[in-house]
Protein backbone atom coordinates (compact mmCIF):
# COMPACT_ATOMS: atom_id res chain seq x y z
CA UNK A 1 0.00 0.00 0.00
CA UNK A 2 2.56 2.49 1.14
CA UNK A 3 4.87 2.86 -1.84
CA UNK A 4 7.74 4.32 0.17
CA UNK A 5 7.68 1.40 2.58
CA UNK A 6 7.61 -1.11 -0.27
CA UNK A 7 10.56 0.58 -2.00
CA UNK A 8 12.55 0.59 1.22
CA UNK A 9 11.66 -3.02 1.91
CA UNK A 10 13.17 -4.01 -1.43
CA UNK A 11 16.48 -2.47 -0.49
CA UNK A 12 16.77 -3.92 3.00
CA UNK A 13 19.48 -6.50 3.48
CA UNK A 14 18.37 -9.69 5.09
CA UNK A 15 21.67 -11.46 4.56
CA UNK A 16 23.60 -9.87 7.42
CA UNK A 17 23.95 -11.38 10.86
CA UNK A 18 21.63 -9.82 13.46
CA UNK A 19 23.27 -7.10 15.52
CA UNK A 20 22.73 -6.57 19.20
CA UNK A 21 23.89 -3.74 21.40
CA UNK A 22 27.05 -4.62 23.32
CA UNK A 23 28.23 -7.20 20.80
CA UNK A 24 31.88 -7.19 19.81
CA UNK A 25 31.81 -7.38 16.02
CA UNK A 26 34.09 -7.43 13.02
CA UNK A 27 32.57 -5.42 10.18
CA UNK A 28 34.00 -6.34 6.80
CA UNK A 29 33.75 -3.25 4.60
CA UNK A 30 34.20 -3.07 0.85
CA UNK A 31 36.63 -0.30 0.02
CA UNK A 32 36.94 0.90 -3.58
CA UNK A 33 40.39 2.05 -4.65
CA UNK A 34 40.22 3.15 -8.24
CA UNK A 35 38.73 0.12 -9.91
CA UNK A 36 40.06 -2.35 -7.38
CA UNK A 37 37.98 -3.50 -4.47
CA UNK A 38 39.34 -4.75 -1.20
CA UNK A 39 37.94 -5.64 2.18
CA UNK A 40 38.76 -3.66 5.28
CA UNK A 41 37.81 -4.92 8.72
CA UNK A 42 36.66 -2.57 11.43
CA UNK A 43 36.17 -4.23 14.77
CA UNK A 44 34.68 -2.91 17.96
CA UNK A 45 31.67 -2.82 20.23
CA UNK A 46 28.20 -1.95 18.93
CA UNK A 47 27.16 0.89 21.21
CA UNK A 48 24.00 2.15 19.49
CA UNK A 49 21.40 1.49 16.84
CA UNK A 50 19.46 4.48 15.58
CA UNK A 51 16.56 5.02 13.23
CA UNK A 52 14.43 2.49 11.46
CA UNK A 53 13.86 1.07 8.02
CA UNK A 54 16.40 1.77 5.32
CA UNK A 55 17.90 4.69 7.21
CA UNK A 56 18.81 2.68 10.29
CA UNK A 57 22.42 3.05 11.46
CA UNK A 58 24.63 1.44 14.07
CA UNK A 59 27.68 2.77 15.87
CA UNK A 60 30.80 0.68 16.40
CA UNK A 61 33.33 1.90 18.96
CA UNK A 62 36.86 0.76 19.53
CA UNK A 63 40.01 2.07 21.14
CA UNK A 64 42.74 2.48 18.57
CA UNK A 65 46.24 3.44 19.77
CA UNK A 66 44.72 4.93 22.90
CA UNK A 67 42.19 7.00 20.99
CA UNK A 68 38.50 6.21 20.89
CA UNK A 69 37.24 5.71 17.35
CA UNK A 70 33.58 5.42 16.42
CA UNK A 71 32.13 4.60 13.05
CA UNK A 72 28.49 5.08 12.22
CA UNK A 73 27.33 2.77 9.45
CA UNK A 74 23.96 2.23 7.78
CA UNK A 75 22.65 -1.20 8.75
CA UNK A 76 21.59 -1.88 5.17
CA UNK A 77 24.60 -0.36 3.43
CA UNK A 78 25.81 -2.29 0.38
CA UNK A 79 29.35 -1.35 1.46
CA UNK A 80 29.15 -3.93 4.23
CA UNK A 81 30.43 -7.25 2.99
CA UNK A 82 29.56 -9.17 6.15
CA UNK A 83 29.40 -8.77 9.90
CA UNK A 84 31.06 -11.26 12.19
CA UNK A 85 29.92 -11.44 15.80
CA UNK A 86 32.96 -12.26 17.91
CA UNK A 87 31.34 -12.03 21.34
CA UNK A 88 27.84 -11.31 22.60
CA UNK A 89 27.67 -8.63 25.26
CA UNK A 90 25.60 -8.57 28.43
CA UNK A 91 24.20 -5.05 28.68
CA UNK A 92 21.13 -3.40 30.19
CA UNK A 93 20.90 -0.34 27.96
CA UNK A 94 20.08 0.34 24.32
CA UNK A 95 22.72 3.05 24.07
CA UNK A 96 26.14 2.46 25.60
CA UNK A 97 27.34 6.06 25.47
CA UNK A 98 28.64 5.72 29.03
CA UNK A 99 31.56 3.76 27.58
CA UNK A 100 32.93 7.00 26.14
CA UNK A 101 33.72 8.30 29.62
CA UNK A 102 35.40 5.12 30.73
CA UNK A 103 38.78 3.53 30.14
CA UNK A 104 40.36 0.26 31.13
CA UNK A 105 38.47 -2.34 33.04
CA UNK A 106 35.36 -0.25 33.68
CA UNK A 107 34.91 0.07 29.91
CA UNK A 108 34.64 -3.66 29.56
CA UNK A 109 31.39 -5.38 28.71
CA UNK A 110 30.58 -8.72 30.28
CA UNK A 111 30.09 -11.55 27.89
CA UNK A 112 26.62 -12.93 27.48
CA UNK A 113 26.77 -16.66 27.46
CA UNK A 114 24.19 -18.77 25.73
CA UNK A 115 21.72 -20.53 27.99
CA UNK A 116 23.55 -23.77 27.30
CA UNK A 117 27.11 -22.44 27.47
CA UNK A 118 29.57 -23.87 25.02
CA UNK A 119 32.95 -24.25 26.63
CA UNK A 120 36.04 -23.83 24.54
CA UNK B 1 10.46 18.82 -25.99
CA UNK B 2 8.85 15.53 -26.80
CA UNK B 3 9.15 14.02 -23.37
CA UNK B 4 7.02 15.08 -20.45
CA UNK B 5 5.11 13.50 -17.58
CA UNK B 6 2.68 14.36 -14.85
CA UNK B 7 2.90 12.82 -11.43
CA UNK B 8 2.16 13.04 -7.78
CA UNK B 9 4.74 13.29 -5.02
CA UNK B 10 4.66 10.20 -2.84
CA UNK B 11 7.38 11.18 -0.39
CA UNK B 12 11.07 11.09 0.30
CA UNK B 13 13.38 8.28 1.34
CA UNK B 14 16.95 7.26 0.61
CA UNK B 15 18.60 4.96 -1.90
CA UNK B 16 22.09 3.54 -2.07
CA UNK B 17 23.98 4.32 -5.29
CA UNK B 18 26.60 2.11 -6.98
CA UNK B 19 29.31 3.54 -4.77
CA UNK B 20 27.32 2.50 -1.72
CA UNK B 21 26.56 6.05 -0.58
CA UNK B 22 23.09 6.89 0.64
CA UNK B 23 21.46 9.56 -1.53
CA UNK B 24 18.25 11.45 -0.72
CA UNK B 25 15.48 10.73 -3.20
CA UNK B 26 11.89 11.73 -3.88
CA UNK B 27 9.44 9.13 -5.15
CA UNK B 28 6.78 10.12 -7.68
CA UNK B 29 3.80 8.22 -8.92
CA UNK B 30 3.61 9.12 -12.62
CA UNK B 31 0.96 8.68 -15.25
CA UNK B 32 -0.32 6.91 -17.17
CA UNK B 33 -1.34 9.93 -19.20
CA UNK B 34 -3.91 9.85 -21.94
CA UNK B 35 -3.78 12.16 -24.96
CA UNK B 36 -7.01 14.17 -25.00
CA UNK B 37 -6.28 16.56 -27.83
CA UNK B 38 -3.54 17.24 -30.33
CA UNK B 39 -3.05 20.88 -31.26
CA UNK B 40 -1.36 21.69 -34.54
CA UNK B 41 0.20 24.81 -36.02
CA UNK B 42 -2.30 24.83 -38.91
CA UNK B 43 -5.37 24.61 -36.72
CA UNK B 44 -4.40 26.17 -33.40
CA UNK B 45 -1.36 28.27 -34.23
CA UNK B 46 1.00 26.14 -32.12
CA UNK B 47 1.79 22.47 -31.62
CA UNK B 48 0.90 20.88 -28.31
CA UNK B 49 -0.58 17.85 -26.67
CA UNK B 50 -3.36 18.08 -24.12
CA UNK B 51 -3.11 15.20 -21.70
CA UNK B 52 -5.27 13.91 -18.87
CA UNK B 53 -4.08 12.29 -15.66
CA UNK B 54 -5.82 10.58 -12.75
CA UNK B 55 -9.32 9.24 -12.25
CA UNK B 56 -12.37 11.34 -11.41
CA UNK B 57 -16.10 10.69 -11.17
CA UNK B 58 -17.95 12.32 -14.09
CA UNK B 59 -20.47 13.96 -11.71
CA UNK B 60 -17.66 16.08 -10.28
CA UNK B 61 -16.93 17.78 -13.59
CA UNK B 62 -18.64 20.75 -15.18
CA UNK B 63 -20.17 20.37 -18.59
CA UNK B 64 -17.41 22.29 -20.45
CA UNK B 65 -14.74 20.06 -18.95
CA UNK B 66 -16.75 16.90 -19.62
CA UNK B 67 -17.15 17.90 -23.25
CA UNK B 68 -13.40 17.76 -23.81
CA UNK B 69 -13.42 14.09 -22.87
CA UNK B 70 -16.62 13.21 -24.73
CA UNK B 71 -15.33 14.27 -28.12
CA UNK B 72 -12.39 11.81 -28.22
CA UNK B 73 -14.40 9.29 -26.17
CA UNK B 74 -12.10 9.08 -23.16
CA UNK B 75 -13.18 8.44 -19.57
CA UNK B 76 -12.84 11.68 -17.56
CA UNK B 77 -9.50 12.52 -15.94
CA UNK B 78 -8.83 14.63 -12.89
CA UNK B 79 -6.11 16.80 -14.34
CA UNK B 80 -5.82 18.31 -17.82
CA UNK B 81 -2.52 19.80 -18.84
CA UNK B 82 -1.06 20.98 -22.10
CA UNK B 83 2.56 20.49 -23.16
CA UNK B 84 4.10 22.36 -26.10
CA UNK B 85 5.39 19.60 -28.33
CA UNK B 86 5.08 18.39 -31.89
CA UNK B 87 5.30 14.76 -30.84
CA UNK B 88 2.80 12.80 -32.93
CA UNK B 89 0.96 10.79 -30.30
CA UNK B 90 -2.54 9.71 -31.32
CA UNK B 91 -5.52 11.09 -29.45
CA UNK B 92 -6.57 8.45 -26.92
CA UNK B 93 -3.13 6.87 -26.69
CA UNK B 94 -1.56 6.19 -23.33
CA UNK B 95 1.78 7.68 -22.28
CA UNK B 96 3.84 5.86 -19.67
CA UNK B 97 6.70 7.14 -17.57
CA UNK B 98 8.89 4.24 -18.71
CA UNK B 99 8.61 5.44 -22.32
CA UNK B 100 9.50 9.00 -21.41
CA UNK B 101 12.47 8.78 -19.07
CA UNK B 102 15.16 6.31 -18.16
CA UNK B 103 17.73 6.00 -15.40
CA UNK B 104 20.54 8.51 -15.73
CA UNK B 105 18.46 11.24 -17.41
CA UNK B 106 18.39 14.75 -16.05
CA UNK B 107 15.00 16.39 -15.56
CA UNK B 108 13.35 19.62 -14.44
CA UNK B 109 10.33 19.39 -12.17
CA UNK B 110 7.68 22.08 -11.65
CA UNK B 111 5.00 22.21 -9.01
CA UNK B 112 3.24 24.47 -6.58
CA UNK B 113 5.24 24.97 -3.39
CA UNK B 114 3.79 24.62 0.09
CA UNK B 115 1.97 27.76 1.22
CA UNK B 116 3.57 29.57 4.15
CA UNK B 117 0.86 32.20 4.61
CA UNK B 118 1.69 35.80 5.51
CA UNK B 119 5.38 35.67 6.35
CA UNK B 120 7.82 38.25 7.67
CA UNK B 121 11.10 39.25 6.06
CA UNK B 122 13.18 36.78 8.07
CA UNK B 123 11.30 33.72 6.82
CA UNK B 124 10.49 35.18 3.42
CA UNK B 125 13.81 36.72 2.41
CA UNK B 126 16.22 35.29 4.95
CA UNK B 127 17.02 38.61 6.58
CA UNK B 128 18.85 38.43 9.86
CA UNK B 129 16.68 40.39 12.32
CA UNK B 130 17.76 41.97 15.58
CA UNK B 131 19.07 40.59 18.88
CA UNK B 132 16.61 38.57 20.97
CA UNK B 133 17.91 39.75 24.37
CA UNK B 134 20.08 42.39 26.10
CA UNK B 135 17.20 44.86 26.20
CA UNK B 136 16.62 44.65 22.50
CA UNK B 137 13.12 45.52 21.43
CA UNK B 138 13.93 44.96 17.79
CA UNK B 139 13.42 41.27 17.14
CA UNK B 140 12.09 40.33 13.70
CA UNK B 141 11.29 43.71 12.22
CA UNK B 142 11.66 44.83 8.63
CA UNK B 143 14.18 47.58 9.39
CA UNK B 144 14.90 50.65 7.29
CA UNK B 145 12.59 51.48 4.43
CA UNK B 146 15.34 53.45 2.69
CA UNK B 147 16.81 56.95 2.60
CA UNK B 148 14.99 60.12 3.76
CA UNK B 149 14.30 63.27 1.72
CA UNK B 150 15.91 61.92 -1.37
CA UNK B 151 14.20 59.82 -2.82
CA UNK B 152 11.33 60.54 -0.35
CA UNK B 153 9.64 57.27 -1.23
CA UNK B 154 10.12 53.55 -0.75
CA UNK B 155 11.92 52.11 -3.73
CA UNK B 156 10.15 49.40 -5.72
CA UNK B 157 11.23 45.89 -4.85
CA UNK B 158 11.80 46.70 -1.15
CA UNK B 159 11.64 43.40 0.71
CA UNK B 160 8.61 43.48 2.95
CA UNK B 161 6.32 40.99 4.70
CA UNK B 162 3.66 39.32 2.61
CA UNK B 163 2.37 36.09 1.21
CA UNK B 164 4.95 33.35 0.80
CA UNK B 165 4.81 29.99 -0.92
CA UNK B 166 1.95 28.39 -2.87
CA UNK B 167 3.59 29.56 -6.10
CA UNK B 168 4.94 27.70 -9.08
CA UNK B 169 8.50 26.53 -8.46
CA UNK B 170 10.82 24.69 -10.86
CA UNK B 171 13.73 22.60 -9.67
CA UNK B 172 16.28 22.03 -12.43
CA UNK B 173 18.73 19.33 -13.34
CA UNK B 174 17.65 16.46 -11.13
CA UNK B 175 19.08 12.96 -11.59
CA UNK B 176 16.70 10.15 -12.46
CA UNK B 177 17.66 7.40 -10.04
CA UNK B 178 15.08 4.82 -11.02
CA UNK B 179 12.17 4.35 -13.40
CA UNK B 180 9.73 1.60 -12.50
CA UNK B 181 7.50 0.89 -15.47
CA UNK B 182 5.44 -1.73 -13.66
CA UNK B 183 4.33 0.48 -10.82
CA UNK B 184 4.63 3.75 -12.78
CA UNK B 185 7.15 5.15 -10.35
CA UNK B 186 9.85 7.73 -10.90
CA UNK B 187 12.60 8.20 -8.34
CA UNK B 188 14.54 11.48 -8.49
CA UNK B 189 17.52 12.65 -6.50
CA UNK B 190 16.79 15.57 -4.21
CA UNK B 191 13.76 17.45 -2.94
CA UNK B 192 10.77 18.63 -4.95
CA UNK B 193 8.31 21.48 -4.41
CA UNK B 194 4.91 20.96 -2.82
CA UNK B 195 3.27 18.62 -0.36
CA UNK B 196 2.96 14.86 -0.62
CA UNK B 197 0.25 14.17 -3.14
CA UNK B 198 0.98 17.44 -4.93
CA UNK B 199 0.87 17.52 -8.73
CA UNK B 200 4.24 17.79 -10.50
CA UNK B 201 5.27 18.29 -14.11
CA UNK B 202 8.42 16.50 -15.25
CA UNK B 203 10.34 17.57 -18.34
CA UNK B 204 13.86 16.97 -19.69
CA UNK B 205 16.20 19.55 -18.24
CA UNK B 206 16.96 22.80 -20.04
CA UNK B 207 20.47 22.76 -18.60
CA UNK B 208 23.21 21.94 -21.07
CA UNK B 209 24.72 19.21 -18.95
CA UNK B 210 28.17 20.77 -18.68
Amino acid sequence: MDIIKVLEQEQLRGDLAPLDIGDYVKVHLKIKEGNRERIQVFEGTVIARKGKGLGETFTVRRISYGVGVERILPVHSPKIDRIETVRKGKVRRAKLYYLRDRVGKSAKIKEKLASAPKRG
Amino acid sequence: MDRFMLGRKVGMTQFFDEAGSAIPVTVLECGPLVVVQRKTVEKDGYAALKVGYGEVAPRKLTRPVKGQFEKPGITPRKVLREFRTDAAHEVGSTLLVSDMFSTGDRVDVSGVSKGKGFAGVIKRFGESGGPETHGSMYHRRVGSMGANTDPARVLPGKKMPGHMGAERVTVQNLDVVLVDGERNLLVLKGALPGPRGGLLEIRPTVKSGK
